[in-house]
């Protein structure tokens, strides 16, 4: 499948890196240029020699959308690290270029669970991070 | 009527002062914490502090109960946000959103968010209105009659440089009623030839701008405005 991730950060890089080595078709979006050094961490070749494709630019800007691929894109991954950017991209991927699997990364629980009931796949690291403190705490006690 | 302002820019601010001058109830929110210590001290109680496009920050500053929310901050993604959570999961009737970008206005509209008022747009606009094209000018505007004078500058390189009046070929509803030339100015005839340098004014039904335009336009008139 053609995988396009917007925001090479630490989770958007690993993603897509994961992605990659899997035999997906990865193309990833960022505005900033120096952000391709995340897409190769731990590897002796460049992001391109292995294979995925790279567009800088920002995520609202439709023609960076399109030249990274948007129009054939199988899944969407908003991992930018504003939220309110993320939400606003995965429904533009969602209702303007109809990416089947659309998945949006948002830190706020508020808003990922309510995007969640709009018919929005959100993942909350946030959350995720609450319950296992939680657990771990009290597993400790 | 019960606003929310959500941020405390030039535009926030001043809308929130005229909205309380006309004896709405308001609040504004802000997230700079200077930006709000200076609003605080004006509007007082009227003022919140925090990020609106966190859902509690909304709730405090009294969403539910709105008759309309104003998203005014310098981030299209915020505004958009804020405005579709306050229509679709706190139910008011009425938003407005700034586009800081007009670029972002397709998303706006694609995510229902409206109206979306951007101040470059508007702009953008009213030049394209008042100042149609570079070397043309409104001498005389007849509404009513549907009549306008203006005056175009003949640069070199222009179509009509060198031609008679009669070829210059303007369009129907238009007519040649005077060159000026070296700072005196005469009534041409047809066969009159207008020189590069030349003003010449024309009397014409409005609307018909850009056809004369490109009968004068060095770059053949072909260009977007």
């Amino acid at each position: 499948m053609f995988v396009m991730i917007v925001g090479s950060g630490r989770v958007g890089s690993a993603v897509a890196r994961r992605m990659l080595s899997e035999g997906h078709e990865v193309s990833v979006l960022d505005e900033d240029p120096e952000a391709i050094a995340h897409l190769e961490k731990g590897s002796d070749h460049s992001w391109e020699e292995q294979g995925g494709s790279f567009t800088v630019g920002t995520a609202l800007e439709i023609d960076a959308l399109i030249e990274a691929g948007i129009d054939r894109a199988d899944a969407f991954v908003a991992s930018t690290d504003g939220d309110n950017t993320n939400l606003v991209i995965a429904q533009v991927a969602q209702k303007r270029f109809r990416v089947e699997n659309v998945v949006v990364r948002v830190l706020d629980p508020a808003r990922a669970a309510w995007y969640e009931q709009q018919g929005l796949r959100t993942v909350c690291p946030t959350k995720i991070a609450i319950a296992e403190l939680e657990n771990a705490v009290l597993e400790a006690a | 009527m019960y606003v929310v302002v959500v941020g405390a820019g030039k535009v926030g601010w001043n809308l929130a002062r005229e909205l309380l001058d006309k004896g709405n109830e308001l609040t504004v929110v802000e997230s700079d914490p200077a930006r709000y210590a200076v609003v605080e001290e004006e509007l007082e109680h009227a003022a919140q502090y925090g990020d609106g496009s966190e859902l509690w920050v909304l709730e405090r500053a009294g969403i539910e109960r709105a008759d309309l929310v104003i998203a005014v901050t310098g981030d299209d993604e915020d505004n958009i946000l804020i405005c579709q959570v306050a229509r679709d999961k706190y139910g008011v009737d009425r938003v407005i959103a700034r586009c800081n970008n007009p670029r972002n206005l397709q998303h706006f509209e694609l995510l229902g968010v409206k109206p979306a008022v951007s101040a470059t747009d508007l702009i953008l606009r009213l030049i394209e209105h008042e100042v149609p094209r570079v070397g043309l000018l409104h001498l005389l505007d007849l509404p009513q009659e549907r009549l306008e004078i203006i005056e175009i500058e003949v640069l070199p390189g222009s179509p009509a440089a060198g031609k008679m009046v009669k070829d210059i070929g303007v369009p129907e509803g238009s007519l040649v009623i005077s060159i000026l030339r070296d700072g005196t100015g005469f009534v041409p005839l047809a066969d009159s030839v207008v020189e590069a340098g030349d003003e010449v004014l024309l009397v014409l039904d409005t609307g018909l701008e850009d056809k004369i335009t490109a009968r004068f336009d060095p770059n053949g008139g072909s260009r977007d405005s």
